[in-house]
């Protein structure tokens, strides 16, 4: 079988700026360890990809870095998220206020049902107090609209209900609206998994821009995919108690061309996974 | 194969006699329905004018005369429960479907249960004992007191399914953006949930629309039009009771004619309550 490598990005940011930084993260769903002592850097403007195969964590990993994993019953965190040299578990951080910050798109598009797609995009501002004045709303919506490469697409029909949009374009939806407060770091959970080719095509096309303006951290279990959008890569694995961790983190052209260790080039060479 | 062809016929016809018994059964069971309502039409549709509907009850051997009043009292005396009942039971559901973890959402939701089985006229007795007798006055609130503890449980639950059926992704949705918990709730789960909620309100509703027995020692009824929920108040299902009652011709068709408005009401809302719950399920 040939080796799953097609474009791998070795076009790394200059700047070199840590934007947010786990230090030994581990996670429980009640008594269950998830994943063990995680150490990893996201470089500002960059985009990270997190692969491996399902179950190894990734999504759980991700879901610490905004703190929504403790929202599940019984589910616990350890270890430190730093966001700018903050660490956003500290007892007197907000988690509500750490959201706005580090935005997050889901696995399956998840616009809010009873609203429109220009309410949907302008919730984020309303709701978090940003701002009220509807102006403002129409032109932050419009920003993120167009970052999300969806505003030609809607700009006719804003106050259409956002669930008459088409799967892809509810995806690119959600991507506005979690721009639209304007986070610095942009989580991904395998935002094109439940979409067609073309749809991910169009995702994987605007990510290119998101860097410019934001840490983008994307979960993804297809190789092309880490290789084609990421200029990092981390590679997770679970063990044989399905405890997940970093096997291998690298620049993404480096991990695809010279894996240093051996369960990773197995992984993408298609061995297993 | 298994089966002995000598058997065959005997099973074959032990199965026909089952399916025929359950036939018979469903159809005693719809006919019996289906001849309430239609005695409960024909009977009643000769009373049914405008007059019925709109005017106060008169004397025994005044002709005309209606159930206007006890009409209005319905309204306002259901709306006032609703009112109460509604706040309660949403966010009683809101805490057993989101925060209520372990003893304490077990326990309330025991208690829901058995509240919805405790007969309609010991939670009148509870009314008047509370609402009535300390003011040594009955009162239409005193009745709308009784019918949302009569609602509160179909509420609390309705409300816990809706809020619960809200997929995790939507509510995920909500807190990754960075909403408090109050304004993702607010903004996008109680929304989310609304249809159903609104469905279950009009079941609450058609439930005690018709209840009778709590009505006996709080709202009293009222031969005026009494729009004031201190003040007894006259209620349609209270009204065919004391018709029925009576030795007259006349109560008695009126009384016909009362109970065929309710079950229209009640029918009403049962069409209403599927309606919204069908362009629910039309909308996920």
């Amino acid at each position: 079988m040939q080796p799953a490598v097609v474009a791998a990005k070795d076009t790394v940011p200059d700047l070199v700026e840590i934007a947010l930084s786990a230090q030994a993260v581990s996670a429980w769903y009640g008594s269950k360890l998830a994943i063990r002592d995680i150490n990893l850097d996201f470089i500002r403007n960059s985009i990270t990809a997190l692969m491996g195969p399902s179950g190894c964590g990734k999504t759980t990993f991700l879901r610490c870095l905004n703190r929504i994993h403790e929202s599940a019953l019984d589910a616990r965190t350890a270890g430190k998220v730093l966001l700018a040299g903050t660490n956003i578990y500290d007892a007197d951080v907000n988690p509500v206020v750490t959201r706005r910050r580090i935005g997050m798109v889901f696995q399956r598009p998840n616009p809010f049902p009873t609203m429109s797609i220009l309410e949907n995009v302008t919730s984020g501002p309303r709701y978090t107090g940003m701002t009220n004045e509807p102006r403002e709303l129409a032109d932050l919506a419009e920003e993120a609209l167009r970052r999300a490469a969806l505003f030609d697409e809607v700009k006719d029909k804003l106050r259409d209900p956002a669930l008459s949009l088409s799967g892809g374009q509810q995806q690119r939806l959600c991507i506005a609206r979690a721009l639209a407060v304007k986070p610095e770091v942009l989580l991904m959970d395998e935002p094109t998994s439940a979409l067609d080719p073309l749809s991910t095509l169009k995702i994987e096309e605007l990510m290119e821009h998101l860097a410019a303006d934001f840490t983008v951290v994307i979960v993804t279990h297809n190789l092309q995919q880490a290789a084609r959008v990421s200029h990092f890569t981390a590679f997770m694995l679970g063990d044989a108690d399905r405890v997940g961790s970093v096997v291998e983190f690298a620049p993404t052209g480096e991990i695809f061309t010279h894996p240093k260790d051996s369960r990773t080039e197995d992984y993408i060479t298609g061995r297993f996974g | 194969m298994i089966a002995d062809s000598r058997l065959a016929p005997r099973r074959r016809l032990g199965g026909t006699a089952g399916i025929l018994l359950t036939g018979f059964c469903s159809a005693l069971a719809a006919g019996l329905l289906i001849v309430i309502l239609g005695y409960v039409a024909i009977q009643g549709w000769g009373a049914i004018n405008p007059a019925f509907v709109t005017q106060l009850p008169h004397p025994v051997g005044v002709p005309d005369g209606g159930v206007g009043n006890g009409i209005v009292g319905t309204i306002i005396i259901v709306a006032i429960a609703a009112v109460i009942a509604v706040p309660i039971g949403v966010l009683t559901g809101l805490y057993l479907a989101v925060y209520g973890r372990g003893l304490s959402a077990e326990l309330i939701r025991f208690l829901a249960e058995v509240l919805s089985g405790v007969p309609s006229i010991a939670i009148g007795l509870f009314a008047y004992t509370i609402c009535v007798k300390p003011f040594a006055h009955f009162s239409a609130f005193s009745a709308s007191f009784a019918f949302a503890v009569l609602m509160l449980p179909l509420m609390i639950r309705t409300s816990e399914e809706a809020i619960r059926g809200v997929p995790t992704s939507i509510r995920e949705g909500a807190l990754a953006l960075g909403l408090p918990d109050y304004g993702g709730v607010v903004h996008v789960v109680l929304p989310a949930a609304r249809p159903l909620i609104v469905t279950g309100l009009l079941l609450a509703i058609a439930r005690v629309t018709g209840e009778t027995a709590p009505l006996l020692f709080t709202a009293f009824g009222s031969q005026f039009w009494e729009l004031n929920p201190a003040n007894p108040m006259a209620v349609l299902a209270l009204q065919i009771f004391t018709y029925a009652i009576s030795p007259y011709d006349d109560w008695h068709r009126q009384a016909w004619g009362g109970a065929l408005l309710l079950i229209l009401a009640v029918l009403v809302l049962n069409v209403g309550a599927r309606l919204a719950l069908g362009r629910h399920g039309k909308k996920s």
